[in-house]
């Protein structure tokens, strides 16, 4: 059947495609894959950004559901369908939704394989969207990939363009662990090169965005998308930046960072989540485990401040990353 | 009145009530109006969920109900913040991210909060407001106070698990809350039949022993009525009660969604329908209020919303240091 995506004449596709693209494609490769979530049949509108959009059509409504808003209801019976040997696709509209679920993708999805001595796993994906910046205010833009990356059992992946949004849900689907996959809500009509047919991204590799010799940036999601901004600023001032998109946080492609790191000697790690107590938190407790010696300056962080995200532009704006800010905690690192 | 089961309605509304109703109804009406061609001028950017055509639910239930009565909300909550007493310049301040808003811009819409009239939850999380409001009816019954609670909430979030284990709860312990579900038919896209179990959200009060009423929302008369029943019982210390108001969403979930979702005809009786100009024609030709005392309520009603869109859009943003304030009682360092 035809393919629900065609990239534009510019050989491009959204962030949302890319999504539609992995789902489509292993929905036709493989039969045990499930596709279910708030509104994302076509009745329902194919999604609120369409990212499931003409999956209901194409492999009817036994296989694609819209489903009533019950989230532990809807991971729950991802949970179930998964250890009976299907690949659901669950969608959790957005991010803190899922804080409605925490049971079954804490205490199930994530341990039930180690519990049962490996006698049943969870090979579930569920996809979430969330993000800072549009103005959503506390309940709506929170990324808690922290939290969960923090549970032994679960795969923890965010994206940053489209090809590799495609290639990395794609990757999750036909993953046989619990993978969690965070795309970015202001990303999602951004449009890029559409990947070629083979290319794919493996959980766990990270992707050296951009080569550099005086300090390592480290990333993932949206904020890739300033860090690249910041790398070519800082570049015009004869400051090189070897850029990477983490891709996944758990697993974490540590030889990736750590290579980057020891040639550098220097690292900041960005995300949009709170910095306090997140990802980049881990990330540099582990340069300074392993290359404590040859660090030439302390790792920084960038990330959220210690507070809920405020709905007030104004404040958000305080609140969040942004190329100055980029630019100038690079700087630190360089005396 | 369709009663599934227990309570009957009682106390017919009379004139001055009907008028303060309506009041409250077209303040309502007038404020989103004005909210969404404001929204459309761009001076605003905000999330918005119109409660166009459900303001007679808020408007009767808030009616019955004393200014120190609860009152837990939902994203679609302008109807009950204004029904319940929420000032218009706070209310547009906080629309506007400014520091006069009712939570000084950093709640936004989703959350507008004001106590003094009773508004103390505005959740963007479905169904997660319902539990709490029997917190609030605990506090209430242990305090021996005969303050009621009431939380409102979509059709949608009757399918959600808070929902079930809160009906649960407060039957058991008879607590003085009123659940009160804005049937408008649609969750987000979804429609109500497609994802419901039941046919009508007030039979769920049966599972839990509970009187379970469906009105028409968008009659002034049976909505105040089963307002009032379910209010007086919730006084008595009887207990809870559900109420199921069915009504329509105008505008679709939220702002900028064109509801192409909605079968044409439907929308087309529904709005055919729309219970602004039927309540105000009933006004006058039941001699309730004579045109020149609606039209009078009308241009007051203008004139305060004029004077909150100025007010806010001349507030000043919150500074920086706001982020550092109310995370904990005691401000972070800088
Ligand atoms: C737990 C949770 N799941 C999903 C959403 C996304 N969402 C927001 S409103 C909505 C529909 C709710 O429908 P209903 O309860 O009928 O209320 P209405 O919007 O019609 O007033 C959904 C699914 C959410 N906010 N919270
Ligand atoms: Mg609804």
């Amino acid at each position: 059947m035809n393919a629900l995506v065609t990239p534009n004449n510019k050989g491009e596709i959204s962030c949302t495609q890319a999504s539609l693209m992995a789902m489509d494609e292993a929905m036709e490769r493989d039969p045990t894959v499930l596709v279910f979530g708030e509104d994302v049949a076509d009745q329902e509108g194919g999604g609120i950004v369409g990212a499931t959009s003409g999956l209901s059509t194409k492999y009817g409504s036994s296989r694609v559901r819209s489903t009533p808003i019950a989230e532990q209801a809807i991971v729950g019976a991802a949970v179930g369908a998964a250890i009976a040997g299907m690949r659901p696709v669950a969608e959790v509209m957005m991010m803190n939704f899922m804080t409605v679920a925490m049971d079954q993708i804490v205490n199930h999805a994530a341990k039930i394989r180690f519990m049962s001595g490996g006698k049943t796993g969870v090979p579930l994906t569920i996809r979430t969207m969330s993000g800072v910046g549009g103005g959503f205010g506390g309940q709506h833009s929170d990324m808690y990939e922290a939290w969960l990356a923090h549970v032994p059992g679960l795969k923890v992946v965010v994206p940053s363009n489209p090809a590799d949004q495609k290639a990395l849900l794609t990757s999750c689907i036909f993953d046989d662990d619990p993978c969690i996959f965070i795309e970015s809500t202001l990303l999602m009509g951004t449009r890029g090169p559409a990947p070629e047919a083979d290319y794919s991204a493996p959980l766990g590799k990270a992707k050296i965005v951009r080569e550099g010799g005086d300090v390592t940036l480290i990333g993932y999601g949206r904020p890739m998308v300033d860090a690249a901004m910041a790398a070519e600023a800082l570049s015009k001032e004869g400051v090189s930046v070897e850029l990477i998109d983490l891709r996944s946080i758990v697993p974490f492609d540590r030889d990736t960072v750590m290579n980057s790191v020891a040639k550098t000697g220097r690292a900041v790690i960005l995300h949009e989540a709170v910095r306090s107590f997140g990802v980049g938190a881990e990330i540099s407790a582990r340069i300074n485990e392993e290359l404590f010696g040859q660090l030439k300056a302390p790792v920084r962080r960038i990330g959220g401040l210690d507070c809920p995200v405020p709905f007030s532009a104004a404040l958000e704006r305080e609140y969040m990353w942004s190329v100055e800010r980029i630019v100038d905690t690079v700087r630190t690192t360089l005396d | 009145m369709n009663e599934v089961t227990g309570i009957s309605g009682h106390n017919q509304p009379d004139s001055e009530t009907l008028v303060e109703i309506f009041s409250k109804a077209m303040l309502i009406k007038l404020c989103d109006d004005r909210i969404r061609a404001v929204l459309r001028s761009g001076k605003i950017v905000s999330p918005h969920y119109s409660p166009r055509g459900q303001e007679v639910v808020s408007a009767a239930m808030a009616t019955a109900l004393r200014q120190g009565d609860y009152l837990v909300t939902i994203y679609r909550g302008l109807h009950d913040h204004l029904a319940k007493g929420v000032p218009l310049r706070q209310l547009w301040a906080e629309y506007a991210g400014r520091v006069t808003g009712s939570c000084k811009g950093k709640g936004g819409p989703m959350h507008i909060t004001h106590p003094e009239a009773g508004v103390v939850v505005t959740t963007g999380i479905v169904g997660s407001g319902i539990p709490i409001a029997n917190g609030l009816a605990l506090a209430s019954q242990v305090r021996g106070e005969d303050r009621v609670t009431v939380t409102n909430f979509g059709d949608g979030a009757s399918n959600i698990g808070a929902f079930h284990e809160a009906l649960n709860m407060a039957s058991v312990w008879k607590l003085p809350v009123i659940f009160l579900c804005h049937n408008n038919r649609y969750a987000e896209h979804t429609r109500y039949e497609d994802c419901t179990a039941v046919d009508s959200v007030a039979t769920r009060g049966i599972a839990y022993t509970m009187p379970g009423v469906s009105v028409d929302g968008n009659d002034p008369v049976e909505m105040y009525r089963a307002a009032t029943a379910a209010v007086d019982r919730a006084r008595r210390g009887e207990g809870p009660t559900l109420i199921e108001a069915r009504t329509f969403r105008f505008e679709g979930h939220n702002y900028g969604d064109p509801g192409h979702y909605i079968p044409k005809d439907v929308y087309a009786a529904a709005l055919a329908d729309d219970p602004l100009p039927k309540f105000r024609a009933k006004l006058v030709s039941e001699g309730h209020a004579d045109e020149a005392r609606v039209a009078g309520i009308e241009a007051k009603i203008l004139a305060d919303i004029d004077d909150a869109v100025a007010f806010a859009l001349a507030s000043d943003w919150p500074e920086k240091a706001e982020l550092r304030r109310d995370v904990f009682v005691q401000e972070l360092a800088a």
